[in-house]
């Protein structure tokens, strides 16, 4: 504690040169955050996918549908526990621009595969009630400041038509990278509303396994079952399902990774070699301070602190305005749900912050710590 | 008594015997100082004087334990310290030795409070101990009113007079000064050299000075000459305490 004085005297010793160097931290950790939550955005619902989840779709595309009536087949399949459905919906609220997901789902299994979302008992109950109902997702209901009760329009785009909705709950995620944009009503009304052509067809089943460890078995002998028949499947992990999807924006992804990682690293480099600087320019005095008594372990414990100190306090600075930018949400109204700043992304950034703060002070401090006072002094 | 010849007493604070410096440079081995005796006792003030380039700071370094002879040996208070590892080294620094420099080498961003209390940091000394040696330090040399200025907002004379409570505060065994008035004009350089002569006269301080100048030099109770790195000749210039040398 009483070297806290001439820690702080040596901080702001040239207070631009502090500024601008917490700055560069700062702008550097703040980039990394901002990577970490875009990087997150697009690869969250991989991350969350349940372990014990199947997809299956129809094998030619996910967009040609698959008979109900394959439902009571897949759950007679040894290893699966719980076998849902869905369809896409694709519709169009008040704008183009507001994009949400709306799923045309079956409400008897619903939850049962999908216990990470929360809704109260009794709105569950009311939309279980309610051929016309709704649930949406906190964030969703949020972003269009919705109400339980509401009325909501929602216009069809293949099906066509004004479908209304009435808001009877809204359901939360139980883990910060839930998704909660979703919105889901009734796959009965959806069959009730669509052309012939569409009837006793969904989208794709989500099917729960018994066990994550039957995953594959299970896979095969719903593909096996289904071959050669005119609606083949094709069963992945949900996993595997979210990895594809999040492959159709590989290239946006590594641009913006790659683009974003050279300018981190050039920053991390060019704050390196500034802190490197304002170490040499103190040769003489570190002389003095060995000279009156200070170990070489000293200098090189004081050197290295002032520099993990002022990494520690932009990095800081940099992750807490990377969280800031992320707490308005998607930005991009509805494509990237997954929009937040992992505990795990801030653990990376103070880790990187402290190795960057390290590496730029630890020659310097080894520098200082070798120097023998007389040659330092002769240099003055 | 300071003597030059090697046969001082046991009891000598300061005593050199055989002290050699060789440096190298470019393959060439230049000896700085070459079988070199002292003998410094208790309360005198030496001047070293002699040409740039003849050994006078290197003798002062190795003196202070600033750096290491390449022959013979030092003993300091009973403690013979060419032996000693780098650390204990620093350590004893800590303890035994006070330095003043030509160019001050105050930290800027201390007040001259803060750079007064530089070495008592090190000690186990309470905050309050510290503050009254570091006020009394400053007392000492006249800056009592100065304390809490950086050394930009002082006097060259009085940031030497900084350096020098600095130099006193922990209360060393000696004090080593390298051209201490080098960097001032003469009333600052008297204003110094009054001030180093009442730490020998009134608080028995033991000093080791190197000088230019022969007028600093004349303040000192003995002077001794450093050439081509021997003390070939020493001087009784004025004996304040009633030294000599030999």
């Amino acid at each position: 504690m009483k070297f806290l004085g001439l820690i702080r005297a040596n901080l702001f010793r040239k207070k631009m040169r502090f500024v601008l160097t917490i700055g560069s931290f700062a702008v550097a950790l703040f980039l990394f955050g901002v990577l970490a939550v875009v990087r997150g955005a697009f690869s969250g619902g991989v991350d969350i996918a349940g372990a014990d989840r199947l997809v299956v779709i129809n094998r030619t595309s996910i967009i040609q549908p698959l008979p109900l009536a394959y439902a009571d087949k897949i759950k007679r399949i040894p290893g699966v526990k719980e076998i849902t459905y869905a369809n896409w919906f694709g519709g169009v609220y008040q704008d183009e621009r507001n994009f949400f997901p709306q799923f045309a789902m079956d409400v008897d299994n619903w939850r049962k595969v999908y216990p990470e979302f929360d809704i109260s008992e009794d709105q569950w109950q009311n939309f279980v009630k309610d051929r016309q109902g709704a649930i949406a997702g906190a964030a969703t209901a949020k972003r269009f400041g919705w109400k339980v009760g509401d009325r909501i329009p929602i216009k069809g785009t293949f099906l066509g038509g004004v479908w209304e909705f009435n808001l009877d709950g809204i359901y939360h995620g139980t883990r910060q990278a839930d998704d909660e944009t979703q919105f889901w009503f009734q796959w009965k009304r959806f069959e009730e509303q669509v052309p012939a052509q569409y009837k006793g067809h969904v989208g794709w089943y989500t099917v729960k396994v018994e066990h994550p460890d039957d995953s594959l078995r299970v896979s095969k002998a719903i593909d096996t079952e289904f071959a050669n028949s005119p609606f083949e499947t094709h069963t992945d992990t949900e996993k595997a399902f979210a990895a594809g999807w999040v492959k159709q924006f590989g290239n946006i992804q590594f641009l913006i990774m790659a683009i974003g990682g050279v300018v981190f690293f050039t920053l991390l480099l060019v704050t390196g070699n500034t802190m490197a600087i304002a170490v040499r320019e103190r040769t003489a005095e570190l002389a003095v301070l060995k000279a009156v008594g200070y170990s070489d372990r000293f200098v090189l414990l004081f050197v290295l602190f002032e520099s993990l100190l002022i990494a520690l306090i932009g990095g800081a600075l940099g992750l807490g305005l990377a969280k800031l930018f992320t707490l308005g949400g998607d930005p991009t109204r509805g494509l990237l749900p997954f929009f937040f700043l992992p505990g795990k992304a801030v653990l990376a950034g103070l880790a990187v912050t402290l190795a960057v703060g390290a590496a730029s002070g630890i020659l310097p401090a080894i520098g200082a710590m070798r120097m023998r006072v007389v040659d330092a002094l002769r240099r003055v | 008594m300071v003597r030059v010849d090697g046969r001082g007493s046991s009891n000598s604070l300061i005593q050199a015997r055989g002290l050699g410096k060789i440096y190298s440079r470019g393959g060439e081995q230049i000896h700085v100082l070459q079988a070199l005796n002292l003998d410094v006792e208790q309360g005198e003030f030496v001047a070293f004087m002699g040409p740039s380039g003849s050994g006078k700071t290197t003798l002062l370094n190795l003196l202070g334990g600033l750096d290491v002879p390449s022959a013979g040996s030092i003993t300091v208070a009973g403690d013979e310290i060419t032996n000693m590892s780098r650390s204990r080294l620093t350590e004893w620094r800590a303890r035994h030795v006070g330095f003043v420099f030509q160019m001050y080498n105050l930290i800027p961003v201390l007040t001259a409070f803060q750079n007064v209390e530089l070495p008592l940091l090190l000690t186990k000394l309470s905050k309050a101990q510290r503050r009254q040696h570091v006020e009394t330090a400053l007392g000492m040399v006249g800056l009592s009113d100065r304390m809490h200025h950086f050394p930009r907002q002082l006097s060259g004379g009085q940031e030497q007079r900084v350096t020098i409570a600095r130099a006193i505060v922990s209360d060393p065994t000696f004090l080593l000064c390298d051209e201490p008035t080098g960097d001032l004009d003469r009333k600052s350089a008297d204003e110094i050299m009054e001030l180093i002569l009442r730490l020998v006269k009134e608080y028995k301080k033991t000093v080791l000075m190197v000088t230019h100048d022969p007028v600093v030099a004349e303040r000192a109770d003995v002077t001794l000459h450093l050439e081509k790195g021997v003390l070939v000749e020493a001087d009784r210039l004025q004996n304040v305490s009633g030294g000599g040398v030999r």
